[in-house]
């Protein structure tokens, strides 16, 4: 895994607003097949790093490369398009549409068939798109209104949706925010055994503590918009300043509460 | 025009004076709809009725109460009656349908409207009433020679007064910390325990209030009549939209920026008042995209619980069901007479102008307010070149839509860049601008007069003939239509409706998307257009109207706005009913009003949509078990 | 379509009562289109003038023996409906000829649509000159004076005025443009030493009078053509009134004596404008009378110019039906050239020329009585007096 080339290279990311840093010098490398948690507590810049990552958000300084070319400052669906999968904090679906035709959406684009409008768009692609659901658990819920689905095989669907364009990196906002802790841990296995059977990167961000050292091969810690920690999870939980941060906060809990889990 | 010695500088004050009078009542009835819109999110067209209303109530007080005392408590009496009449508007009928898809309290307010303007030629006489100068504001005010009305300097003072008091309303008190908290967010006041229903009402009854004010407080200086109305509401809605949504301080600096410039341009374009309005709201809208003082619309939230349908193809069974009903509809001539035949074809032409805006709004989320202007520029493309060029009906026929199309083209890429009612209202002023060209142009388009005999070519010409066309071609666009909302491009444009956002994730280019959409839609009413130019022999301003585009949004919304071909029955209703009504009555718009109420309350579906929701109760209640994956019947037309 | 024959039939038996079958066969149908619900103002008086004249023609024996009846359409303002109405009483009640019509718009694409469907048209009211000139048919007749005659009226009084600086305001259409044009033309044919100082173009039904008033006035005219009228005159009225524009200032206005238009304004009307219309109280011929006695008998209610127009509108057709013994278009046509028969205001004649009427229009002053408006030294304006040679008509009416 060492020897695989950095997929996702970030150079001093700094985004603020009105004279506040929001992040500040942020930088990071990720690696093919490897799974990169982005973790601190509210308000350490999380999101605007993750928003400057996809596109949503412009960086004041910095770059933002993949595989070698510059995405700063591209669209999302530039992005999209170079090999980026998505997943929103809050779900993004289509409502109206049914779970089948979520998946045909992505990969409609995904071979650039969105112009087309004589074809006919119930076939397209069918099994392609009953692979990824059934990749993620969601075969049988094909024909459901996406609008019926509970919030758990809305995050399922968009990891599905997220994986149409084959990804080499997949970024994920708070993958299991308002999942059941049992469905939390069956998301995060799911992902860790695609992100590594198909060699696909992944960056998430989480509250989540269970989450993000269960499944996390390197942490990185962010606290008032700059990176203070990164390491594997050992690294990361024995460091002092890391402490400093989340104590009283999440992590003696959260290991505490490990402890019972898992007892 | 040269203004040769050049006016005193007096002048130039009094006409600005003379703009913030104007100015301030229209801020009256645009603070009302504004205030409206922000918290309950209605589009709420009967504003300019109640403001009508508040006229005429104001006028017959006025005229039986005497003395100072007796006119102002009239003005006030009259705003108070008319709140009371947006009361029981809003709980008998406007509460049924709060939940029901956006815009459909469009066509509820509409045929009020509708309905409202029959009922005061009923109740007050046609006749134009003049009611009573205002006691102690009769005469003017000598300023360095030039003359103010006193009544217009009681005006630009009575403005900002509202101004300020709706102001203490709003910061001051609790329920305008309700009000402002719900116009910014409507499901959080909701989730704070606030009693919603009552807050609507209260709201929609200040709103109304300051129309039907500003409508008794016309009495001194202009005549109520029963089309007040539609002189206001579209002025109106264009101020709020300049404004801003919801926002009292834009609607009032928008009242004085269109008084203004309306006031100081007639000096240099005499004719600009028609066009005015609209080319400042356009402007300002490719500028600034939620007005001068509006806030980005927070992306609708959808109603829990309101799933739509998934749409599908027609199975094969269907399929049969409509050709059999196509080729029933063919046979008409075979028993009908001419007049039934050319009520056909004007049908089966505002089938494809329904569809060509379903497709737009069903589809691709996008509710256009001036669909007609695309319906219009493709009669208006044939009459030019069946007048001008001399060419042949089929080759006019095919080119003719290409000026719907290339106005679809230019218009549609700067309204994609707005969203919701900011789209709708763009579309709106695309459509005013293009009509005032055809309106004004007169060597060319011959204004409002038209363009005459354009009749079809021997093999069309007899009614049966015209009618198989007019038919073969909306079967032809209706199906076309269907097949691209499943096509690869049909189910992308669906994902922008649904999630912008979700769509620009995964490549998504939405505004193109939208784009293309909008030209498909614009080049399919011009078909519709083409035709409607055959089938009349003629071509005016009028097949650019607003009157024309409400009809269009109607149709569509009568169908079913959720449904993938509701538009076709929509259309076939609601045509067949008003060139019925139209014939047999001169209360045509009453009835036809109070038919569409009815069927807002009980269809607030669209007619279409309930037809789909009873199948697809009655299929889940019969098999057990099968409803989960029961695919629900999508149409029956 | 089935379902919509069976009620047009059961509303028609309703409306026959209980008349005898046989008596079907004896009528004769003329068909009739107007913008009721758009313009009652107008139309409802209108509408009881030619109610009247189908009451004295059937108790006077009806058409050479046939009852007259009248079918009657809203048109709802719009040329379409109008076009659809139009259809309607051709093909489905089989009307003997058209009639109507309000706004010039409309008048020209019912006019369109006989010239198309070889179906007689008398129109009643619609203004524009194209109606029998530019545009217009050999089926095509008018009632009313047209823009220009009234033009003509009124230029000929007008010329007389010592004013020299004028300044227009009419509302921004074909039917305001069109009046501002010939009146100018006219005017300045008599008069080369005026001048034009300024021109208003307010837009139909939405004029924002105030700035109009001022905008005119710092032009400083010494005289003012106005077009507008409805809502539109009373909102230029009263704030001309309130500014002081019409003091010291000649005011020549199109249709203002009216009582359609007149009557709204009350207290407010203002004195000494120059204008055409119906002085309906101050007309002392024999026909006039009879006509003014059996309108008020009728409805208990004064005259409008609506109503003469609907009355003449509906007695022209019953003449030329009478003459042409025939429902044959091309019988009618030659029937009505030419024709030429009694009116309220006199005798007209329909021109073969241009299918143009001779009705004329008074001409004279506003004044107030009683707190109301009226018109005062009102002479009657005979329209063949008013028209450009038969030369100048040929130039401007395209061959049949």
């Amino acid at each position: 895994m060492s020897v695989a080339p950095s997929l996702l290279v970030v150079e001093g990311l700094t985004k603020s607003y009105g004279g506040i840093h929001a992040v500040r010098g942020v930088s990071f490398s990720l690696r093919a097949g490897e799974i990169l948690a982005l973790i601190g507590p509210n308000g350490a810049g999380k999101s605007t790093c993750f928003d400057m990552l996809n596109g949503q958000n412009r960086p004041d300084t910095g770059h933002v490369r993949l595989l070698g070319e510059d995405t700063t400052g591209k669209k999302p669906r530039e992005i999209w398009r170079m090999g980026v999968g998505r997943t929103f904090q809050i779900t993004a679906t289509f409502a109206t549409m049914t779970v089948r035709e979520n998946v045909q959406v992505a990969l409609i684009s995904h071979g650039k068939q969105l112009f087309n409008i004589w074809g006919s768009a119930p076939n397209f692609a069918r099994g392609e798109a009953g692979r990824l659901l059934e990749l993620v658990g969601m075969g049988g819920y094909a024909d459901r209104p996406c609008g019926e689905l509970a919030y758990g095989d809305l995050k399922r669907l968009e990891l599905a949706v997220a994986l149409a364009n084959q990804p080499k990196l997949l970024l994920m906002d708070e993958p299991t925010a308002g999942m059941a802790p049992r469905e939390r841990v069956d998301l995060m296995r799911l992902t860790a055994q695609i992100a590594r059977e198909k060699s696909i990167g992944v960056l998430f961000t989480e509250h989540d503590m269970d989450v993000v050292f269960e499944h996390a091969d390197r942490i990185l810690v962010l606290n008032r918009g700059t990176l203070i920690a990164e390491g594997s999870p050992a690294e990361v939980r024995g460091n002092p300043q890391v402490q400093a941060v989340y104590l009283g906060e999440g992590l003696v809990y959260d290991s505490r509460h490990r402890e019972g889990a898992s007892a | 025009m040269q203004l040769q010695p050049g006016p005193p500088m007096a002048f130039y004050v009094v006409q600005f004076l003379t703009g913030l009078a104007s100015a301030a009542s229209l801020f009256l009835v645009a603070s009302g709809l504004s205030i409206i819109f922000g918290v309950t999110r209605i589009v709420n067209f009967a504003h300019g009725a109640f403001y009508m209303i508040g006229a005429y109530v104001a006028f017959t007080l006025t005229e039986r109460l005497s003395g100072t005392f007796g006119f102002w408590g009239s003005i006030v009496a009259a705003a108070f009656a008319v709140a009371l009449i947006g009361v029981i508007v809003e709980m008998v009928l406007l509460r049924r349908i709060y939940h029901a898809p956006e815009l459909f309290q469009l066509l509820a307010t509409f045929g009020l409207t509708l309905m409202v303007e029959d009922l005061v030629v009923l109740i007050w006489g046609p006749d134009d009433l003049v009611g009573r100068r205002a006691p102690g504001f009769k005469g003017a005010v000598d300023f360095f020679g030039q003359n103010i009305p006193s009544y217009d300097l009681f005006l630009i003072v009575l403005g900002p007064v509202v101004l300020g008091i709706l102001w203490l309303l709003f910061q001051r008190t609790r329920w305008g910390v309700l009000v402002r908290a719900a116009t910014q967010d409507r499901d959080m006041v909701a989730a704070l325990g606030v009693n919603q229903k009552w807050l609507f009402t209260s709201v929609f009854a200040v709103g109304v209030f300051l129309a039907a004010l500003g409508g008794a407080l016309q009495i001194p200086r202009d005549a109520v009549h029963h089309a007040m109305d539609l002189r206001i509401i579209v002025e109106v809605f264009v101020v709020v939209v300049i404004g801003g949504l919801g926002s009292i301080i834009g609607a009032f600096v928008a009242a004085v920026l269109v008084s203004e410039l309306n006031a100081f341009g007639i000096l240099i374009f005499p004719k600009i008042s028609i066009i005015l309005v609209f080319l400042v709201m356009a402007v300002v809208l490719i500028v600034r995209p939620w007005g001068l003082f509006g806030r980005p619309e927070a992306p609708a939230r959808k109603t829990p619980g309101l799933t739509v349908n998934p749409w599908r193809p027609l199975t094969s069974n269907e399929r049969l069901a409509a050709l059999a009903a196509l080729v029933i509809a063919a046979t008409l001539p075979l028993f009908a007479g001419n007049y039934a035949l050319t009520v056909g074809s004007e049908i089966a032409i505002f089938v494809i102008f329904a569809v060509s805006l379903h497709f737009l709004m069903a589809v691709g989320g996008l509710a256009s307010f001036g669909h007609a202007a695309y319906f219009g520029l493709g009669a208006y493309g044939v009459a030019f070149l069946a007048k001008m060029a001399g060419l042949p009906m089929i080759v006019c026929l095919l080119l003719g839509p290409l000026l719907g199309c290339m106005g679809a083209a230019v218009f549609g890429f700067f309204a994609v860049q707005l969203s919701g009612v900011y789209f709708a209202m763009l579309t709106l002023a695309f459509a005013q601008i293009v009509w005032s060209i055809a309106f004004q142009w007169v060597s060319v388009t011959g204004g409002d007069n038209g363009i005459l005999g354009v009749w079809p070519e021997k093999w069309a010409a007899s009614p049966s003939h015209f009618y198989w066309l007019a038919l073969g071609v909306a079967a032809l666009v209706t199906v076309a239509l269907r097949v691209a909302v499943f096509s690869p491009f049909g189910y992308g444009l669906r994902a922008t409706r649904d999630s912008a956002l979700r769509s620009e994730a995964i490549g998504v280019n939405v505004k193109r998307m939208q784009w293309t959409a909008f030209v498909i839609s614009g080049t399919t009413a011009g078909i519709g257009g083409a035709l409607f130019a055959y089938l009349k022999g003629s071509v005016f301003p009028d097949n650019l109207g607003i009157s024309l585009s409400v009809d269009a949004l109607v149709m569509v919304l009568l169908g079913g706005v959720e449904t993938v071909s509701g538009g076709v029955i929509g259309a076939i209703v609601y045509k067949a009913l008003n060139i019925w009504l139209v014939s047999q009555t001169d209360l045509s718009k009453l009835v036809l009003g109070g038919f569409i109420v009815l069927i807002v309350v009980v269809f607030p579906k669209g007619i279409v949509g309930m037809l789909e929701m009873l199948a697809q109760r009655r299929k889940s209640t019969s098999p057990p078990g099968a409803s989960l994956l029961a695919k629900p019947i999508e149409s029956a037309e | 379509m089935r379902a919509r024959n069976y009620f047009v039939g059961a509303a028609f038996a309703l409306l026959a009562g209980g008349m005898a079958h046989s008596a079907l066969a004896q009528e004769i149908k003329i068909g009739e289109i107007n913008s009721y619900s758009l313009l009652p103002a107008f139309t409802e008086p209108y509408r009881k003038g030619w109610q009247l004249a189908v009451e004295e023609i059937n108790a006077a024996g009806g058409i050479n023996g046939k009852k007259l009846v009248v079918v009657s359409k809203d048109d709802g303002g719009k040329p379409a409906d109008a076009q659809t109405a139009a259809n309607e009483l051709v093909s489905s009640e089989g009307v003997a000829m058209l009639t109507g019509t309000f706004l010039s718009n409309i008048g020209l694409a019912v006019s369109d649509f006989a010239n198309q469907k070889k179906v007689f048209f008398l129109a009643a009211e619609p203004l524009t000159d194209a109606v029998t000139w530019s545009k217009g048919n050999k089926y095509t007749f008018r009632l009313r004076p047209s823009n220009y005659m009234q033009a003509a009226m009124l230029v000929e009084a007008a010329s007389k005025l010592p004013a020299k600086r004028w300044a227009t305001i009419a509302p921004n259409y074909e039917y305001g443009q069109s009046a501002v044009a010939v009146f100018k033309k006219l005017m300045s044919a008599k008069r080369p030493d005026i001048q034009w100082v300024d021109e208003q173009w307010p837009p139909q039904g939405k004029i924002d009078a105030g700035p109009v008033v001022q905008a005119v006035a710092a032009a400083n005219p010494e005289a003012i053509l106005n077009v507008t009228f409805g809502a539109d005159l009373v909102k230029l009225v009263r704030e001309g009134n309130t500014r002081g524009l019409f003091k010291g200032r000649e005011v020549v206005s199109f249709l203002t004596g009216e009582p359609e238009y007149l009557d709204p304004l009350k207290d407010e009307t203002p004195e000494g404008w120059i204008v055409t219309g119906y002085p309906w109280y101050s007309i002392k011929t024999p026909e006039h009378d009879a006509f003014l006695k059996a309108y008020q008998a009728k409805y208990n209610d004064y005259p409008r110019l609506g109503s003469i127009v609907g009355y003449q509108t509906i007695k022209s057709a019953a003449a030329i039906l009478a003459k042409a013994g025939s429902t044959d278009p091309e019988k009618l046509i030659a029937a009505a050239e030419g024709l030429s028969m009694s009116s309220p205001l006199g005798e007209i004649t329909f021109r073969k020329i241009d299918h143009q009427s001779t009705l004329g229009a008074y001409v004279g002053k506003t004044a107030l009585k009683d707190g109301k408006g009226v018109m005062v030294d009102s002479s009657y304006k005979k329209g063949s007096d008013y028209l450009p040679s038969d030369a100048e008509v040929e130039k401007l009416r395209p061959k049949d």
